[in-house]
């Protein structure tokens, strides 16, 4: 059995009557990469403050250990373990980045020559070099970044909290940014990845966790969950409302949107399904405008899990919930 | 690493770094500086005759400069206390600090930091002043060495504990226009002290607010170490004010700064 770098049992908080974490269970193995998915407000920055020592967990918290660690009992170990890069850019502004870097080697008590090889590493491994001598608030978000996580590195921690680490940054900054994720992992390091984008969990995460409204309402590997959802579908669109009505008698299980003509079938999408529907509208003599398979990816998941309707198709009626989880209000599953 | 050497060296980092942003961005310090300066200019030289004659005893606008001097050197310290308030209160709000209380550092450090950082820009201030004192014609009246050393030694303990306190308001304050409405009464409480006129001119109801205020017992014993007038009971009034203001100082910083941020 591995060892795990991360383990939370039952993590609560709320802020007055708003219960922000409602018993949130967390184990992460390490020199793994760990996603916590969810929509803005779902717990995830308070999640990560809990773990990386910044607030308290409220009393009915069960154990926290961080890389063995028991935080309550012992938060400066556990701060010696971890290195955190938060939502919001942790760099002095007024000094420069350089500065900046030689301020986090004093306070991890390394020697000046270390302090200054490190510094120098970190730097040109970050494309910050020819920046060095520049103050930080006259750095891009994209370099704010990069020098924030530079300074997370300094201590070489095993564990390290990213979170929403490409939130605001471009498509380029944002692969480099991956990148050095992927890096991080494979020296043995062990990640805690907040991310509202989808795809960055599913490019980098081995485990995934989906948090709505402070419970996990799921947890597995991207392929897991995204065999939560039934999403497959073929979907035929028709501009004349005759043949739409006939196509609709014409196949059996199929979902109808009236007003935009539209008609969903389960479907896996393999040939022999989509022969097997198109046998059944030729000999209807029936033609559809449009045809398009759809399978399903994680983002059928999210919006099955966190119950959001699917942006951009409004006139999509309702569905019987078909997700594994029923405990979470859900509409809209494609 | 030790507890104790644990806490000088992050202290000692700390203190670095607020003494860089203080070189980097002086203007703050330097505004805060001008006011005493100003005010001294001005009650020397715009009505100094008027005031020389207040103080009674036929003195001129020499003894008046005299009487100035030493509570314009404890306003000095109200006024750079003021930059003490603003500069935690807009480092509060930086990222920076909560990745400090993520890190396995001396947790008191980030203040520490701020209090020596702070009581050390306060005595330049005060060394300043002093010099801009002497070149308008303040003299100490025979003060011994020891003399100087405990006038330069209460000021330096008055320092550190209007620091303690400005650093619990810029904690308290959500900006740095807060902090700065926070810690007025650093600057307006010397308004009100025998900086200007002698307790005894004021009016009587207002007196034993003037006289036991933490600011005139400092003033008066600076005075009396330097210019060898009476000091009476206002030398341990000094200290215990010194005393007490540091010590509440310092148990409402860190209590405000143990607690979980925002």
């Amino acid at each position: 059995m591995t060892n795990l770098a991360i383990a939370a049992n039952g993590l609560r908080k709320s802020y007055g009557d708003k219960v922000v974490l409602d018993g949130v269970d967390l184990a992460v193995p390490e020199a793994t990469i760990f996603s916590l998915l969810g929509p803005n407000g779902a717990g995830k920055t308070t999640a990560v403050k809990i773990l990386s020592t910044l607030i308290s967990a409220d009393p009915g918290t069960g154990g926290i250990h961080i890389g063995g660690h028991d935080l309550a009992a012992d938060p400066q170990a556990v701060r010696a373990a971890i290195g955190v890069t938060g939502q919001f850019s942790a760099v002095d502004g007024l000094i420069t980045g350089e500065e900046n870097m030689l301020l986090m080697a004093d306070l991890h008590h390394l020697s000046r020559s270390e302090g200054r090889r490190v510094t120098a590493e970190l730097l040109e491994r970050f494309d910050l070099t020819a920046a060095a001598k520049k103050p930080a608030s006259t750095y891009s978000g994209g370099m704010k970044r990069r020098l924030d996580i530079a300074m997370t590195l300094v201590g070489s921690p095993r564990i390290i909290f990213l979170d929403e680490p490409t939130t605001g940054l471009d498509p380029r900054s944002r692969h480099n940014m991956w990148q050095i994720i992927r890096e991080l992992v494979s020296d043995g390091v062990t990640v805690f990845l907040t991310t509202q984008y989808l795809e960055e969990a599913d490019q980098l995460a081995d485990r995934i966790a989906v948090l709505n409204d402070g419970k996990l309402v799921a947890q597995g590997t991207a392929e897991e969950l995204k065999r939560l959802v039934t999403g497959g579908h073929v979907r035929l669109r028709f501009t004349d409302p005759a043949a739409y009505q006939s196509a609709a008698l014409a196949l059996s299980e199929v979902t109808r949107d009236d007003e935009g003509l539209t008609l969903e079938i389960p479907s896996g999408g393999t040939q022999r399904e989509l022969r097997a529907i198109l046998d059944r509208l030729d000999s209807a003599g029936i033609e559809a405008d449009e045809l398009t398979v759809h399978t399903p990816d994680l983002d059928d998941v999210f919006f099955a899990l966190t119950g959001s309707t699917v942006p951009n198709q409004p006139n999509q009626p309702n569905q019987p919930n078909q997700s594994t989880q029923p405990t979470q209000p859900k509409e809209a599953v494609r | 690493m030790s507890s104790l050497a644990l806490a000088v060296r992050d202290s000692s980092t700390m203190l670095r770094r607020n003494l860089l942003h203080a070189r980097r961005y002086p203007s703050l310090t330097l505004n805060l500086l001008l006011t005493p300066i100003m005010l001294l200019l001005l009650f020397v030289y715009i009505f100094g005759d008027t005031m020389s004659a207040g103080i009674g005893g036929g003195a001129d606008r020499s003894e008046y400069v005299a009487f100035l001097v030493p509570g314009l050197l404890l306003m000095t310290i109200g006024s750079t206390t003021i930059g003490t308030a603003v500069s935690v209160s807009n480092d509060m709000t930086e990222g920076i600090i909560a990745r400090f209380r993520t890190m396995a550092i001396h947790r008191g450090s980030v203040l520490i930091g701020h209090v020596v950082g702070s009581v050390l820009q306060a005595v330049i201030s005060v060394v300043l002043v002093g010099a801009v004192g002497v070149a308008i014609g303040f003299r100490s009246t025979g003060a011994t060495a020891l003399e100087w050393i405990a006038a330069f030694g209460l000021l330096v303990l008055f320092a550190l504990a209007l620091t303690w306190i400005a650093v619990g308001m810029g904690l308290v304050s959500p900006n740095a226009e807060a902090a700065s409405n926070n810690a007025m009464p650093l600057i307006f409480l010397p308004l009100i002290s025998s900086t200007f006129v002698p307790v005894d001119a004021m009016p009587g109801w207002f007196q034993p607010i003037a006289e036991y205020q933490p600011f005139t017992p400092a003033i008066e014993t600076v005075r009396g170490l330097l210019l060898g007038t009476e000091i009476g009971h206002n030398g341990w009034l000094a200290v215990a004010w010194c005393l007490a203001l540091t010590t509440l100082g310092y148990f409402w910083s860190k209590s405000v700064f143990n607690r979980d941020p925002k």
